[in-house]
């Protein structure tokens, strides 16, 4: 593999994507603690609990998932994964449930310090580990816990019954966090939050879509630090903002030819799975060094809510990745790798994530036979480094790669 | 003009001259990445051949140390290696089951003989060469006996094939309620091939199944795949030079566009 140069930075510009957009995502920390400083009570937040809500009452957040990422990302996270470890917790369980563990007994970690928590919001629509990881927090911590309970949809659609269920708990969830944190729920606020979002996610997904260029004007990879902004801000007019310009930037990418995959694109791939935080610049370079651009992932689609009223928003939250039918999510990413021009599927089995991990040997099969593209699954771990070896993740690549380019009537076999 | 091909493995290297579509000169070596082992592979194999170095046209490197070989004009993953190297060995293979030392891989050939997909073992070491080693390490016995041993059993001992360390315990566990060697040594080879049959399920069985790779040797496993999988396997005697045959055809393809026969041996 070829060794990489390194570059010296450039200073980011002010006007640009990138810089709005990780401006965006260190402000929410920072704002986290400026509130709890002011006496505000702070919540932390996981990834499908409806932003909309804090939003809407301005109750400072901080997604512990986002935090274990970036804590993992800085190369921490064995650290923390054994801190966890030492407390009894196995390490079977996912990197981001240890990590997080870690800091709520240590308040501390200079990888990525947050606020400590006043109330904890979670959902299921995620997985069972989260629902135990969030109580855990709740006990140790001893802060209130709001739990909403959005089921698995096994249907395609979300019955009258499933969302009268689920609003029923947003509706008591917010009278929990007025009583919690003396905020008020505003339905004007609402509109102009859900309006927000709604914007981000049109631009989000008008961006990601880009990638049916060929070649992309992107690397996939910044759709995996990008997707942050999307998670936790986007019912802020300046994430709204910020993607719009992200969506400028590709467009002008077309235009002029460039991209911000800096090398020549030879393969395009799907890749699935939380990134690889503690290996990012390894598995990148693993593929980048090859030409070949991870062009989509689910997350060009998970994220994009388009909603226009308080029940539609229900609606997303039943629809969201680890809620839905194998079939419906299946047919989501083949849509992805139709649209894309998707020549191969590499697939991260996440050591951490059982949920996502373990349907994919069969969805990904599906997707493999209905797209007629080669699949190639390595081992790794969203968070814990010591659950990745890279030289397996490397003949992992290069026999994908190899197989790609014997389809292009290559030299491979 | 000659055309190397080098498989730089975890447990051995190996090394296969090339030269007009014949095998000049090939090598064996018992030692992997990290050791003298590649340099004497392929100076044994220059030897064999009669060659010195500047014969040598185009070098390709395969294997686990592929990266660490100096001498290489280019690098192909194993998996492309044992593809080439048995679809010339076997012009009808279909699936190619390669064992080694740190892993296990099945590669699903298309009918023109391209790798159309894989599927590899996951971090664990159940299910490749280093399970029978610490195996044969536990019981004692050199690696190379075990075929022979296992042939002996009268009924396979039934030994886990989903953790190294779990199966270790067990093979301690039956020595010590006195399961007779040659049983516990059918029950290792049962659980290597159950592990790599349901890798080998997953990627699609077709006919003609070969098996390449030093493991392809023993016959304990082999038979026990066979049984697993329901379907003959082929396989030669020349297995664990596959990796570094593909490498050498590789190289001969590139510098000359060549996809001609190779006699071997
Ligand atoms: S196990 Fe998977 S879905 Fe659950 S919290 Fe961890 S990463 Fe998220």
């Amino acid at each position: 593999m070829a060794e990489e140069i390194k570059k010296p930075r450039t200073p980011p510009d002010p006007s640009s994507a990138k810089y709005k957009l990780s401006k965006i995502a260190a402000d929410a920390y920072k704002d986290a603690v400026a509130a709890k400083a002011r006496g505000e009570k702070v919540a932390w937040v996981s990834s499908n609990f409806p932003v909309e809500i804090p939003e809407t009452m301005g109750i400072a957040t901080v997604y512990p998932e986002n935090q274990a990422a970036g804590i993992a990302a800085r190369g921490a996270g064995a650290r923390m994964c054994e801190e966890a470890e030492t407390d009894g917790y196995s390490n079977d369980i996912c990197a981001y449930a240890r990590i997080s563990l870690a800091y709520a007994k240590l308040k501390s970690c200079p990888e990525q310090d947050v606020a400590m928590p006043d109330v904890l919001l979670c959902c299921s629509n995620i997985c069972s580990c989260m629902i135990k990881w969030y109580e855990n927090l709740s006990r140790e911590l001893n802060v209130p816990l709001i739990m909403l309970d959005i089921p698995f949809n096994p249907d395609d659609e979300v019955s009258e019954a499933q969302a009268a269920y689920v609003k029923g708990q947003f509706l008591e969830a917010v009278r929990r966090l007025e009583e919690i944190t003396g905020k008020k729920w505003s339905d004007e606020r609402f509109q102009e939050v859900m309006s927000n979002s709604c914007r981000t996610s049109r631009a989000w997904l008008a961006a990601t879509a880009m990638a049916r260029y060929t070649p992309s004007p992107f690397n996939g990879f910044d759709l995996l630090n990008h997707m942050a902004v999307m998670v936790t801000a986007r019912g802020k007019p300046e994430a709204a903002e910020a993607m719009e310009t992200l969506l400028k930037e590709y467009q002008e990418n077309v235009e002029t030819g460039k991209s911000t995959f800096r090398t020549e694109e030879k393969y395009r791939i799907m890749f699935e799975g939380i990134a690889c935080w503690p290996w990012l610049r390894v598995t990148s370079a693993g593929l980048k060094s090859r030409g070949v651009n991870m062009v989509t992932t689910i997350y060009a689609d998970a994220f994009g809510f388009d909603y226009d009223s308080f029940d539609g928003m229900i609606r997303a939250y039943c629809k969201v990745p680890n809620a839905i039918n194998l079939e419906t999510a299946r047919d989501k990413r083949v849509k992805l790798c139709r649209d894309n021009g998707v020549e191969g599927l590499l697939v991260h089995t996440n050591r951490s994530c059982k949920l996502w991990s373990g349907f994919m040997p069969e969805m990904s099969r599906q997707i493999g036979a209905a797209c007629h593209i080669p699949v190639v699954s390595f081992d790794g771990d969203q968070a814990d480094p010591r659950n990745f070896s890279e030289a397996q993740y490397d003949t992992r690549v290069q026999g994908l790669t190899e197989i790609m380019d014997s389809r292009k009537g290559g030299e491979s076999v | 003009m000659l055309f190397a091909g080098i498989d730089v493995g975890s447990t051995t290297s190996k090394c296969v001259l090339l030269s007009d579509g014949e095998v000049a000169g090939a090598a064996l070596v018992d030692m992997g990445i990290g050791t003298a082992g590649p340099e004497r592979a392929y100076s044994e194999a220059l030897a064999a051949a009669g060659a010195a170095p500047e014969d040598v046209a185009c070098c390709v490197a395969t294997g686990y140390g592929r990266a660490s070989w100096k001498g290489a004009d280019l690098t192909i993953s194993e998996l492309t290696a044992h593809g080439l190297g048995n679809r010339f060995l076997f012009p009808e293979a279909r699936t190619v089951i390669d064992i080694g030392g740190q892993d296990a891989k099945v590669i699903e050939l298309d009918a023109g003989g391209r790798m159309a997909n894989f599927v590899m073992n996951d971090k664990c070491a159940a299910g490749t060469g280093r399970f029978l080693e610490v195996m044969a390490g536990v019981l004692r016995v050199p690696i190379g006996e075990l075929e022979a041993l296992a042939a002996q059993a009268e009924k396979a001992a039934p030994i886990s094939s989903t953790c190294t360390v779990f199966a270790e315990s067990e093979v301690i566990s039956q020595l010590a309620a006195g399961t007779p060697v040659p049983d516990v040594v059918a029950g290792i080879c049962v659980s290597v091939a159950s592990r790599v049959a349901a890798l080998a399920k997953r990627a699609g069985v077709k006919e003609q199944v070969c098996m390449s790779g030093g493991v392809a040797r023993n016959g304990g496993v082999r038979r026990a795949l066979e049984r697993a999988l329901g379907v003959p396997i082929v396989w030669s005697a020349q297995a664990q030079l596959a990796g570094a045959l593909g490498a050498a055809l590789h190289a001969w393809h590139k510098s000359e566009g060549q996809r001609g026969e190779v006699k071997y041996g």
